[in-house]
Parts: structure tokens; C-alpha cells; sequence
């Protein structure tokens, strides 16, 4: 591998910083379109100087941008998101129907074949596909319209459909993850999907066995097993050995189980990491140490890793998009945080080191490893 | 001629500095105006009217001489000297939020 490219939104622009492959030092460019929000950059596994970013704001609503050339250019792409049918209601946070009403894009995610093709979660909650790189977006709208879909809710950030995971081995499946309704899967390219939220205990959820209502705040899963699924919800990680079937509190000894993003080691698909903060009344780190935490047994036992992190006086809080991944040996794993640090660690977590720092609050953290 | 002025974000996404002139042929109205716009320039569909509804998007506003039009019918004919070209139209931010 040539180099490593890592893709951050912010809530004022985009920055894209790189290095070789010995991930020692790093340039920054950017903000690529300064002021605006990025919720999410992300690059075609298969052309991955194709890349795809989200920017919006509140005055001039949601615009796409493609890049074909690693991010050094770019240009509009479209903006046109436009449900299916009959719109249909969902809950509102008074618990009285409201329509679903388009805001904005939370993630891309493209496919691992076609440069071409691309996902995209919206809010509020629905999955658009393209498949001529961004130009047009057709909805798949059997999910917005499962019949579970008037009870859905949204959380505090809106009711945003924030994780899109394509199954490397089973092409006709997808799970995606919706804030506050749960995770869904598709065993049919997207036709029809199945809410998978079984074994989720969400406190103030009176039945214990709903099927949806539940905070997934992030899922994630390793290349090499698509059936083993790891969930980090409002509180409480947790883990699925069926592709979502069932559900099992992994939390164990971690300090708080509260957090957003869950990542998965690149080439040891036991080994998860995850970000405790406070509480969800306070979103920053416990006791002002900015620790992740590893477990190398798949859940239950963590460990803290704290090397080139602050341990005083540190409260940032690390969103559910804002951790990834390379794919070089050892595994980088970055994140950024409300504070404009982005981290990065060479060999597994052990140490850290900010790869860029005093940027916007990150919304997003996205890496490539280039040929 | 039309004269119209984006905001900055606006122009920075339409690649564009200073006063656009338009040519808008026909009883001149903020939705000819617009329609033209965003014809010259796609990118900016969905910016300042709703791709959906077609309104005005809630923190975009429509000045023209010293009056606030935003709330006029889109339908209605814009001032004399918009239509002219002695004064352009603004589309401005709100100024809101922090």
C-alpha cells in the first residue's frame, strides 16, 4: 500500500488528510466547502479516487458532491431525494403522526463492485440508491413503508437512517440502522426488510420484546463473518451471532456502556473498539480521559487504551460516524471528536498520536488505503 | 436584464462572483426568475426553493429595492426596476442561528 487517505466531515467543511503507509506524517486539505455541515465523505471501494460528501445547511438545504479524482476536485452531483408514493406519517416526538419530510443525507455507502452504484441514509429515515454515480437517487421505499413505519420516532438528532452495511458475501442482503426505530435487514437487494431488534432492552420501552423504538446508535461487522453483528445503542454493546436474529449484552467491565460509534478490527474479527461517554445527559468522555476501549474476545472484556490520548481534562464526545478503520497490517483506527481532533493509531489502538487537530466539531471519519 | 445577487455560499457553489444578469423574457416574477436561475445554473436547485414543494426554503429571503418580498406570491411581478435592471434582485441568508 501506497498511502492511507482519511476523509472527515465537520460541521463546517471537509478535510482530507493523507500520509504514506507508515502513517507517521500527515497533510491536511481543506475545508472543502468551507462553512457548510459535512455530515459524511466517503470513497468507492472500487474506484477510490471516487468519492461522495454530504453538505448541507440549515439556510440552503442538502447538496451532493462527487469528486473522481481523490477529492481534489469536485462537483455538484444530485440533490433530489423525493419518497415514493404516498409519504405516509410517523411519530412525532408529541406522539402525534406527522409526514415524513426529507432533511438531509447522514452516510454514503458505496458499493464494493460498481463506482457507479451508492447508498445513501436519509433523514428522515429512508435508503435512496444511485446508480449512475450520484446523478439520480431512486428510494427503495419498502423500508420507510414496513408496516411498523407510522410507530417509527426520532431521536435527539432527528430520525436519521445513519448505517448502511452491504454484506460482503450474501449481495442480496443489507442492514441498516434507524435512530430511534432499530436495526433492519433486506434479504432481497432492498425489496422487502425485516426489523431485527430482538434481545434489545432499551430503558422506557415498556414491552421488552418491541420490534422497533429502540436507539441503535451504530452497527458494525468484519468482512469474514457478515453473520456476527456488533450494535453499540444508546446504552448498552451488543452482539448478534445470526445477522441480527437475536441480540446479547456485551458491555461487561466497561466504565459506562453509554457511546456512539463500534468499530471492528480490519484482520481480527474478535477484536471491537468503542468510546464510552458519560451519559446521555452529559456526551463527553468519563472522568475527562479520553480513553477507547478494545476487546479482543469479541465483547465482555475490555480494555482501555489510553497511550497519546489526553487523561485530564479532556470532554469531547466521539459521534456514531466518526470511527473507521484501514485495511494495512498492523490496522489503523481513527475517530474524531467534538473537540476537531482527529486521532489515529498505527498498531491496533496501542498508541495514539492527533493526525490533524483544532478542526471543526467532526461529524464523520472515513479512511481509504490507496493502491 | 435581470441583475441578481446570491448569497456568498451560493455563489461559491454556482462558481460564480458579483451580479448575475439573467435573461428573463415574459412578465418578469421571482418564480421566472428563479426558474431561469436555476436553469443556468442546476447546481443551485434545492438551495433556495424546496426541490419537493417548490417554496422558499424558510432562511433564504427575496429583497429588492429596500422592500422584503419574500412573502409576496412567487406569481407576482417584480418592481419596475428589477424588471429594468436598475436594481437587482438579493437573495440573502437569514441572518439566524449563531
Amino acid at each position: 500500500m501506497s498511502g492511507v487517505r482519511v476523509l472527515v466531515g465537520t460541521r463546517k467543511g471537509a478535510f482530507i488528510v493523507t500520509s504514506t503507509g507508515k502513517r507517521k506524517n500527515w497533510k491536511v486539505s481543506g475545508p472543502h466547502f468551507g462553512g457548510w455541515e459535512i455530515y459524511h465523505v466517503n470513497g468507492s471501494p472500487a474506484d477510490p479516487d471516487r468519492l461522495f460528501a454530504s453538505q448541507s445547511s440549515g439556510w440552503f438545504g442538502q447538496v451532493i458532491q462527487r469528486s473522481d479524482d481523490g477529492g481534489k476536485t469536485w462537483e455538484p452531483a444530485g440533490n433530489e431525494f423525493a419518497y415514493e408514493g404516498e409519504v405516509g406519517d410517523h411519530l412525532w416526538y408529541d406522539g402525534k403522526p406527522r409526514p415524513w419530510e426529507f432533511k438531509r443525507i447522514w452516510h454514503f455507502e458505496p458499493s464494493p463492485d460498481d463506482p457507479d452504484t451508492v447508498y445513501a441514509g436519509a433523514e428522515d429515515a429512508a435508503i435512496f440508491r444511485s446508480t449512475d454515480g450520484a446523478k439520480t437517487w431512486q428510494e427503495l421505499p419498502g423500508l420507510r413503508t414496513h408496516e411498523s413505519g407510522p410507530r417509527w420516532q426520532p431521536g435527539a438528532g432527528g430520525m436519521c437512517l445513519h448505517t448502511i452495511i452491504l454484506d460482503p458475501v450474501n449481495k442480496d442482503r443489507m442492514f441498516v440502522a434507524i435512530s430511534a426505530a432499530g436495526v433492519f435487514r433486506t434479504d432481497d437487494a432492498g425489496t422487502s426488510w425485516q426489523p431485527i431488534n430482538q434481545g434489545l432492552r432499551s430503558e422506557g420501552i415498556p414491552d421488552p420484546n418491541a420490534d422497533v423504538g429502540h436507539c441503535v446508535h451504530r452497527i458494525a461487522l468484519h468482512p469474514s463473518r457478515p453473520d456476527v453483528l456488533f450494535m453499540q445503542k444508546h446504552w448498552d454493546v451488543m452482539r448478534s451471532d445470526n445477522a441480527g436474529e437475536s441480540w446479547r449484552e456485551i458491555s461487561g467491565d466497561l466504565p459506562t456502556d453509554f457511546g456512539f460509534p463500534i468499530a471492528v478490527h480490519a484482520h481480527e474479527p474478535e477484536t471491537i473498539y468503542v468510546v464510552p461517554i458519560k451519559s446521555d445527559s452529559e456526551h463527553y468522555v468519563p472522568e475527562g480521559k479520553l480513553r477507547v476501549y478494545r476487546s479482543r474476545t469479541g465483547g465482555d472484556e475490555w480494555e482501555p487504551l489510553t497511550t497519546g490520548l489526553p487523561q485530564a481534562n479532556c470532554y469531547h464526545n466521539v459521534l456514531r460516524d466518526a470511527m473507521a478503520v484501514d485495511s494495512l497490517d498492523p490496522c489503523g483506527i481513527y475517530f474524531g471528536t467534538s473537540g476537531g481532533q482527529v486521532y489515529g493509531s498505527a498498531d491496533g489502538g496501542d498508541t495514539w498520536a492527533p493526525i490533524v487537530r483544532d478542526l471543526p466539531a467532526v461529524l464523520s471519519v472515513e479512511v481509504q488505503a490507496l493502491p | 436584464m435581470i441583475r441578481v445577487v446570491l448569497p456568498a455560499h451560493l455563489k461559491n457553489l454556482a462558481r460564480v462572483s458579483g451580479e448575475l444578469r439573467l435573461e428573463v423574457t415574459g412578465s418578469v416574477t421571482q418564480r421566472l426568475v428563479l426558474d431561469v436561475l436555476e436553469a443556468q445554473y442546476p447546481m443551485l436547485r434545492g438551495t433556495i426553493r424546496d426541490r419537493q414543494s417548490g417554496n422558499r426554503r424558510a432562511f433564504v429571503r427575496f429583497f429588492a429595492c429596500e422592500e422584503d418580498l419574500s412573502n409576496e406570491s412567487p406569481d407576482a411581478p417584480l418592481p419596475d426596476r428589477v424588471v429594468k435592471g436598475e436594481e437587482p434582485l438579493l437573495i440573502v441568508g437569514a441572518m439566524a442561528g449563531g
